[in-house]
């Protein structure tokens, strides 16, 4: 049912080093994303959602960052352990990157011509001539449906609009050809009535496209309308990956279930209900499963160790040891 | 066309400021106590002769039109006699102005090269040893007077190693090249006197660097905060993860934003070097503007103190608006206001 | 109602302090800063005491001892007229501390008033007579100014002091305006405005309290800076004169016994080298302080 794999992390262990300590922040991640594949990766804020997405781009910023351990494969190499001029190759032709802040992730003393033509000119590695490479960037900009894209090749960013930045971001990831897409909160810092067209464009250039993409988000609403296959992360793990549809109709995990119900329902039954307590402190996670001291149905080897994924069914797994068989 | 009006606002504005300058300048002249005519031809001077003197800078007349004459006197280049030196004030000036301009430039280049480059490495190799000694020495070269540097290179340089010399601009025995734009560094590669040229770089190395210390150390120090905050900016990571290589990033998409508080920041820097000119010259016996307005100063000449303050505020204003103008170009926030959508 | 609970204005300044000492004591170059200043500034008060040859801070001959090397009866030498450079730097000491605390005790109120009236009254007649007049001072580098204005005086350390304080006040007009126009757009400001606040009350109750910090620093960076132009001053001869120890005044007697008697000049120089570094650590330290307690 899953496709071939692109993207295989697998017990991903990023600490960052401190003033006070040492956060151990990822705890053993495991992720998966297939070919052509829109996999959502749900989660608190702070949960450890970019951070593991920007040890997949090597963009971490280490130090403070330490890879503790843990594996990326990707097309066959590991990208923890390959030489990192080597992977440019990987960067800009197999990863890209959109960033949530567009006004952040583009350089303002910049144009948004010289900022797009290089990526283009150096994410292809081929010499094509100074032409070539405007005709591309343009063509790009006209497939996010930027109006008018010659004259805002000489704007600079300040001089654009929230949601045309965001679109010029996209523009660059999707320049660059690569196969996976990796998009960390794309819509948040955008008007709600943008946010949906921009939403809107990424989808159907994915489709066109056929590229994986990995959406990150914090929204419910966006990965049930969005993706294939969800992650569900808390503090650092992983705790359920399911099939879209399969988990808004049955949420195994009690995080995800809490975090299903804290979503009012249209049809209007009940008041929506929040997750009581918090998410740890990293500096001193709880032992055992981290979900545990607020998890209405703890049992005593929850409190001892973590527990790994059990599968549960077509493409289901749970990180719970209440589904142990 | 924006630039044109921004520039002629600020021409009309600066030259308001010299005006307000010349009167606290003229001000702060005339407050002295004592007979500024009586003082300068001291006081076995027959009393006629300190009577012209008196006359020809209007003393005994009220304060008020005395600044009239002197303002009127001024706009035209008239600045008056020097007490001293006997000649006009403007022609001094303009024989001592080119020497300040060049030691100026010298140490203005160097601080600003080096300074950037220096911070630079400093922020590329972050928290390993040559980051720790370039900061290091930029914090005692911020603290250190010029004077001090001065001092210690010509003791060190000059006295015991000997290798330069510690006064004057052109060894004796080597022609000066004739003058176009009186600083002999360009004068002499026009007319291709390359010996003058090398002979009064190498005269200039050790006032220059000592000029040239205070400013250097604080650019280094701004450059280097400067890339450390933005090598955190999401865009540097953009950037990265889209391929584009660490040489283009670090000598371009680092580089231009990072230079904009060093160079808003030059301008400062260049004004604190002009001051300490007026020291580093009177230590090197630098034939320029400085030393003689240092001198005028010491003996209380008048006529060229007021001159020489008023020249250098022109200098200063000129080159704040020269800084202004660089900064709007690296940074276009600046030149196209806060448009800010969400 | 319930005065009792509250914490009190004072309660709230010590547990404020603590907590600001804490921060400041993370960083080690500001403790260092900091133990630079207590120990200068501990050499100069206790001059008379500590010094090993207190006597030849003032008029003193004694060429038997004249022009000796730094050894252990006389740590930095002796200068030509037989006098201990190490006495006569601690001395020296009083000179450039005095210089700085009066000055800035002579700017620092009437440059925060005005600046604070300028930003209060920011568009009207008020704002530009007190901002032009700032500007035209700031025309040309302070210490061409005060070299002006000290050569035209009588050459001593008041009137040096005098000098730099009129060309010193600017900067801090030109700091709090910035601070106060921008502040005034608060909504607190707005709101003492809605209940009738005075203006001087605004001014001094409302917008001066977040002023306080970045003034905070610069006073302390100054102190170094003003310390260095003082020295400057000394040395051209416009400020302390000799026979007196100012640090500057040392430098310059010593320049023509260079290179031989190095330690007449080196060891003041030095001298002046560590108060400006110990005030700019310390201004740094609170500096980092301030703006991380912003965030």
């Amino acid at each position: 049912m899953m496709s071939e794999p692109l993207l295989t992390i697998k017990n991903l262990h990023v600490g960052f080093d401190i003033y006070g300590g040492h956060l151990k922040v990822l705890d053993g991640v495991n992720f998966t994303a297939g070919k052509g594949e829109k996999v959502g990766l749900v989660g608190e804020t702070g949960c450890g959602k970019t951070t593991t997405m920007k040890a997949v781009m090597r963009i971490l910023p280490i130090p403070p960052a330490r890879v503790r351990d843990g594996e990326i494969g990707y097309k066959g190499k590991d990208l923890l352990r390959v030489n990192l001029k080597r992977t440019r190759g990987v960067k800009g032709k197999g990863i890209s990157m959109i960033f949530q802040d567009p006004t952040a992730a583009l350089n303002p003393v910049f144009t948004v011509g010289r900022q797009l033509m290089d990526v283009v000119k150096y994410s292809t590695g081929d010499d094509r001539s100074g032409d070539k490479i405007r005709d591309r960037a343009i063509s790009a900009l006209k497939d996010v449906a930027m109006p008018d894209p010659e004259r805002i090749l000489s704007n600079y960013p300040i001089q654009l609009s929230g949601g045309m930045r965001q679109r010029i971001c996209i523009a660059m990831a999707l320049v660059t050809g690569s196969e996976l897409l990796i998009a960390d909160e794309p819509t948040t810092s955008l008007d709600v009535t943008i946010q949906d067209q921009v939403l809107r464009l990424l989808g159907n250039l994915v489709e066109e496209k056929g590229n994986s993409t990995v959406l990150i988000t914090h929204s419910l609403g966006i990965v049930r309308e969005w993706t294939d296959r969800v992650y569900v992360m808390y503090a650092g793990n992983m705790v359920e990956a399911s099939p879209t549809k399969e988990l808004f109709s049955k949420p195994l995990h009690p995080y995800t279930q809490g975090l299903m119900k804290a979503v009012p329902k249209l049809t209007g039954e009940g008041i929506a209900e929040g997750v009581t307590g918090r998410i740890p402190n990293y500096l001193t996670p709880p032992p055992g499963c981290r979900f545990h001291p607020r998890c209405p149905h703890v049992i005593p080897i929850c409190e001892q160790e973590r527990p790994p994924f059990f599968d549960v069914g077509d493409a289901h797994q749970v990180a719970c040891y209440l589904y142990k068989e | 066309m924006r630039m044109g009006i921004f520039l002629l606002k600020r021409l009309g504005y600066s030259i308001f400021v010299l005006f307000g300058l010349s009167i606290l300048v003229f001000i702060i002249a005339r407050i002295m106590p004592g007979d500024p005519a009586r003082l300068a031809l001291g006081p076995r001077a027959p009393e006629w002769a300190v009577q012209r003197v008196r006359e020809s800078m209007y003393l005994d007349k009220p304060l008020y039109a005395q600044y009239a004459y002197w303002l009127r006197d001024f706009v035209r280049g008239d600045f008056g006699e020097s007490l001293f030196t006997r000649r006009e004030v403007a022609q001094d000036i303009k024989e001592f102005l080119p020497a300040t301009i060049e030691l100026a430039l010298f140490s203005g280049v160097i601080m600003a090269f080096f300074g950037i480059l220096l911070g630079s490495i400093s922020a590329r190799y972050s928290n390993t040893w040559v980051d720790n000694v370039v900061r290091v020495g930029s914090y005692v070269g911020v603290c250190t007077p010029s004077f001090v540097f001065a001092v210690f290179f010509m003791l060190v340089f000059g006295y015991v190693l000997h290798i330069l010399p510690s006064i004057g601009r052109l060894s004796a025995g080597v022609t000066k090249p004739p003058v176009i734009t009186g600083m002999i560094v360009f004068d002499g590669l026009i007319t291709g006197n390359f010996h003058a040229v090398g002979d009064t770089l190498w005269h200039l190395i050790m006032p220059g660097v000592a000029l040239a210390l205070g400013g250097m150390s604080q650019e280094a120090r701004i450059t280097r905060s400067a890339m450390s905050d933005n090598l955190q900016k999401d865009y540097i990571a953009a950037e990265r993860a889209q391929g584009i290589p660490e040489r283009v990033i670090n000598l371009r998409y680092l580089l231009k934003p990072s230079l904009i508080p060093t160079v808003s920041i030059l301008g400062l820097d260049f004004a604190a070097l002009l001051a300490n000119a007026f020291i580093v010259e009177l230590i090197f016996n630098w034939p320029g503007m400085s030393r003689y307005g240092i001198n005028a100063m010491l003996r209380k000449d008048l006529n060229a103190i007021i001159a020489v303050i008023m020249v250098m505020g022109i200098v200063f204003i000129i080159m704040n608006i020269i800084v202004d103008i660089v900064v709007t170009f690296l940074d276009p926030r600046i030149r196209l206001g806060a448009e800010r959508s969400k | 109602m319930t005065q009792n609970s509250q914490p009190t204005f004072w309660s709230r300044k010590r547990e404020g302090f603590g907590r600001g000492w804490y921060k400041f004591s993370r960083n080690p170059l500001s403790i260092v800063g900091l133990s630079l200043i207590l120990l200068i500034a501990f050499l100069a008060a206790f001059a008379p005491f500590v010094t090993p040859y207190p006597k030849h801070a003032g008029v003193f001959v004694n060429f038997a001892e004249a022009s000796q090397s730094p050894s252990l009866k006389y740590l930095f030498g002796t200068d030509v007229f037989g006098r201990d450079i190490l006495s006569r730097i601690f001395f020296g000491f009083r000179f450039s501390l005095l210089m700085g605390v009066v000055v800035l005790v002579l700017v620092v109120p009437p440059g925060v008033i005005l600046g604070l009236v300028a930003g209060y009254f920011k568009g009207s007649w008020i704002d530009t007579v007190i901002m032009r007049i700032t500007d035209i001072f700031l025309a040309v580098p302070p210490l061409i100014l005060a070299l002006a204005i000290c050569s035209v005086l009588t050459p001593n350390i008041f009137n040096a002091m005098l000098a730099v304080s009129l060309m010193w006040w600017p900067w801090y007009t030109r700091l709090v305006y910035g601070l106060a126009s921008s502040l005034r757009n608060e909504f607190f400001v707005e709101a003492a405005e809605l209940t009738g606040a005075g203006r001087l009350h605004i001014l001094f109750k409302e917008i001066l309290p977040n002023c306080v910090s970045p003034i905070f620093t610069k006073m302390s960076l100054d102190m170094g800076w003003v310390i260095l132009i003082g020295a400057t001053l000394s040395f051209v001869g416009l400020g302390v004169q000799p026979p007196k120890p100012g640090l500057g005044t040392m430098v310059a007697d010593g320049r023509i016994y260079m290179p031989d008697q190095w330690w007449i000049t080196v060891f003041p120089a030095l001298a002046i080298m560590f108060v400006v570094l110990g005030f700019n650590l310390l201004g740094d330290g609170l500096r980092d302080l301030f703006a991380v307690e912003e965030v």
